[in-house]
């Protein structure tokens, strides 16, 4: 079966978000030649949507942080089932990857004496997010894309990979189909790095866009690479929840960094009523301590409300199951009540959370600075992924990479807001500079022209069958709700079993999705082969779920409420193998007493 | 409670028409929500590009009743849904198909503004110092999402086709956005009057209009720069002294 074209690069980027973008950079940098793949037009990457900013310890706010307290957030946050090398890394890196960005022309909000002004953020200690407003992933996406189109990097936009191609065990490129006309690609490349983000389109209330189909879990999945901590989903604790077509809508986490609090029917700031015993000790001991941490007094502790997502989400939960939500099935966030603080509270609202005003204002018709809004968790993000080495970011397939949201590792069992984009700017760099490193070490790879021929094949058997067959879109929407109600926030084994055996039909229904028309620009045929990559997500996600035997940040089942010691030294994998998805305990690699020292210091 | 959607569809070719496709619609949906529907039930084919159904990544760009339009920022409650609503592609680029257009001039063009280039760095430690107060204009032309709408809009491409000589406005506020940057020690001026012919810009406001990002194109961004241009160019006594210095 012929290809259209093909292209032979050192490095090639799968996904040109925050990771992606940083991963070219570093490799173009290092004077390789790079290919760059995207699903969409550059630029508009899921990396555009985040909020609240990156988190480094620049201590530009609070002269106390350094990388060590930066460390012990992120531990802390992620339960111990972190990888400590890349939680370390990550925390001392972070701060020359920001400056960096500047360099780059980002214009990041500024202190009073001229440096990058930093924000508080949940699970932070002090106040860490470089920021612009609360549209800190459009700043970063744009510098990036900006600073790559002059290096010489041939981006290859509204491609997606059908397949990735190994030679003799190693990483040796990828087969794309173009969207506009749907033809296909070879990509012939050295090292591959896959920066694909998120899973989010497993669920049917998400803030992700319709990229997050978990492609590159898929793809390295079915290329023999490992996934680690896919039991971890993290649902954010406020997303739009009214009207119904927006649901879902992230609703940025900076609005309870500003002051805003969360609130039930019954007028009660619920989040006092239930702060984790390792939380006490930095929390606020009334609403008045927690205002004034909001604005940046150093002796004040933390709001509940800025307590980690996980733990929100539930409180969350609870009160809607309990009769004390909203009237569309959620809480109240109040950011207008802030007037009887400020007396510009107006302005001030409008100038640090200008998108938010405008997103309510209209989707929902509703004017944040005199009106509660009304919120409820969405899914936002998975902390599992490809299993990578902490400092190289390969997998277990020799040049095979992965960096940002579709790697695992750094955040274990829930992430902290703002350690996202930051995490994209470390380990897409690190991600980059190794890559480089492999392509220039090692031989030219072969291309399979068999294995090309068959993943071609493949990927339009659904005009094969035709219109008539199940409907891709049908087939889909089912999957998101299935795992929306039976492998979300609250889980327990008799769902998730009841999942599998749903997931197992959807595998058949798949193998029949027909789609008419033709190639170009077809979304039907792009959902029919998507859905393929968010099967094996669901399945991964529900079996590591399954193997996980107690409740540890993301995930909690209400047959096992309690965290159990024995699964704070594990990891749980996912791997292929001949009889299907095989699940398997690995332990954590053992932390250096340094940084136990460190983790115990930071307890105080 | 159902409404009507006239959509542009098109043939491969080039050809196309209108087709009538009603469908189910409910409280709060969005344009985009009633075109994912029609693709969901009715046109599996349908061609339509979007990505975060929020308004930030401005992918989902059409003219909507002829207004050009970000689909999931409409709400179908801020039109009449008696009528049919008539949803076809951006004119001012080249169709691919359906409701998508190849935008990728966009990018080229991109390419031949001066980048970013900071003056050395003011601390020892390699950073630079800037006043809030100094960056909040050039933050109001980084808002822009590049939906490209105010290119769709702008006559000297719509109707005249400049693509080949002119910028257009996104290019003009990203070069506004360089240039008023206080790091940058860059000079796009003579660019912008020999290259970017900034002097086919006639200032109808129709590309700040349509902006959904609500940015001030044509007063912060295009009169400004052409304030510079004719500062260096146009300006009688710089001009007389260039004489002289010649």
């Amino acid at each position: 079966m012929a290809t259209h074209a093909s292209y032979s690069y050192d490095v090639l980027v799968i996904g040109a978000g925050g990771a992606g973008l940083r991963a070219a950079i570093e490799a173009a940098q290092a004077g390789v030649s790079v290919g760059l793949i995207c699903k969409s037009l550059l630029g508009k990457a899921h990396t555009v949507m985040a909020e609240g900013g990156m988190a480094a310890a620049m201590a530009h706010n609070d002269d106390r942080d350094n990388w060590r307290v930066h460390f012990a957030d992120t531990m802390r946050g992620g339960q111990y089932v972190n990888n400590w090398r890349m939680a370390e890394l990550h925390a001392k890196e972070a701060p020359d990857r920001v400056r960096e960005l500047e360099a780059w022309g980002a214009v990041f909000d500024r202190t009073a004496d001229g440096r990058i002004n930093q924000r508080n953020f949940g699970g932070h200690r002090y106040p860490r997010l470089a920021h612009v407003g609360d549209r800190t992933g459009l700043e970063l996406i744009r510098t990036l894309q900006d600073h790559t189109v002059y290096l010489g990097v041939t981006v290859h936009m509204e491609h997606t990979v059908a397949s990735l191609l190994v030679d003799s065990g190693r990483a040796a490129g990828a087969l794309a189909y173009d969207r506009e006309r749907g033809r296909f690609h070879v990509f012939a490349a050295k090292t591959l790095i896959l920066a694909t983000g998120g899973v989010g389109r497993a669920y049917k209330i998400t803030s992700n866009s319709w990229e997050g189909t978990g492609d590159g879990h898929a793809l390295a999945y079915r290329a023999g690479a490992e996934l680690i901590d896919m039991e971890f989903i993290q649902f954010h604790p406020t997303g739009m929840v009214w009207p119904p077509s927006v649901k879902g809508i992230l609703v940025t986490e900076g609005v309870r960094g500003e002051g805003g609090v969360l609130k039930n029917s019954k007028g009660r700031r619920f989040m006092f009523d239930d702060i984790p015993d390792n939380y006490k000790a930095q929390t606020a001991a009334d609403a008045e301590e927690g205002w004034r941490y909001t604005q940046g007094d150093k002796n004040a502790r933390r709001p509940p409300e800025l307590l980690t997502r996980d733990h929100v989400a539930r409180c969350i939960v609870r009160e809607v199951k309990e009769g004390r939500g909203s009237p569309h099935g959620g809480v109240y966030l109040d950011i207008a009540w802030i007037k009887d603080k400020l007396p510009n509270s107006e302005e001030h609202i409008k100038r640090k959370l200008p998108s938010m005003y405008h997103q309510f204002k209209e989707l929902a018709d509703l004017d944040i600075t005199t009106t509660p809004m009304e919120v409820g968790p969405t899914t936002h993000y998975v902390m599992g992924g490809v299993r990578v080495d902490a400092d190289t970011q390969m997998s277990s397939v020799p040049g095979l990479f992965a960096a940002g949201e579709c790697a695992s590792g750094i955040n274990g069992a829930n992430r902290l807001g703002g350690n996202s984009l930051s995490d994209l700017i470390v380990f897409g760099k690190r991600a980059g500079e190794y890559a480089a490193q492999f392509a220039r070490k090692e031989g030219a790879v072969k291309i399979d022209d068999g294995a090309v021929d068959r993943a071609t094949k493949e990927a339009l058997a659904p005009f094969e069958r035709g219109a008539g067959s199940e409907n891709p879109y049908k087939v889909q929407e089912e999957l998101q709700e299935t795992m929306q109600s039976l492998v979300g926030i609250v889980r327990q084994e008799s769902e998730m079993r009841e999942a599998l055996t749903r997931l197992q039909t959807y595998r058949q229904r798949a193998a029949r999705v027909g789609v008419s028309g033709h190639r170009e620009y077809n979304g039907g045929w792009h959902t029919a082969l998507d859905l393929l990559n968010l099967l094996t997500v669901a399945e991964a996600v529900t079996l590591s779920a399954l193997e996980r035997r107690e409740s540890r940040g993301g995930h909690f089942r209400e047959d096992c409420p309690e965290k159990v010691p024995e699964f704070g030294t594990v990891n749980i994998m996912v791997k292929e193998s001949a009889g299907g998805m095989q699940v398997s305990r690995v332990p954590l690699p053992p932390m250096p007493d340094e940084l136990k020292q460190v983790i115990e210091e930071q307890k105080e | 409670m159902d409404a009507t959607f006239r959509v542009w569809r098109s043939e491969p070719g080039g050809a196309g028409a209108y087709r009538d496709y009603r469908t189910e619609v409910s409280e709060g949906m969005v344009v985009l929500d009633a075109v994912h529907r029609i693709q969901a039930e009715q046109a599996p084919d349908l061609a339509v590009r979007w990505n975060c159904k929020a308004g930030k990544c401005g992918s989902c760009s059409a003219e909507i009743n002829g207004a050009p339009r970000l689909m999931c920022m409409t709400r179908l409650s801020t039109l009449d849904i008696n009528e049919p609503v008539t949803i076809e592609p951006m004119r001012t680029f080249p169709l691919i198909k359906d409701l998508v257009t190849d935008v990728s001039w966009n990018f080229r063009v991109k390419k031949t503004i001066q980048p970013f280039k900071p003056r050395p760095p003011d601390a020892p430690d390699g950073t630079w110092r800037m006043a809030q107060r100094d960056i909040d204009r050039v933050q109001e032309h980084r808002k822009c999402i590049e939906c490209f709408l105010c290119q769709d809009v702008c006559h000297v491409l719509r109707d005249h086709a400049k693509h080949e000589d002119f910028i257009g406005p996104r290019f003009l506020t990203y070069a506004a956005a360089l240039e008023m940057h206080p790091l940058d020690t860059g000079d796009r001026v003579e660019d912008l009057k020999d290259k970017h012919n900034i002097g086919y810009c006639n200032i109808t406001k129709c590309c700040t209009n349509v902006c959904p990002e609500h940015i001030r194109i044509t007063d912060n961004a295009i009169i400004p720069l052409k304030e510079r241009v004719v500062d260096r160019f146009y300006d009688p006594f710089t001009r007389l002294l260039r004489v002289f210095r010649a």
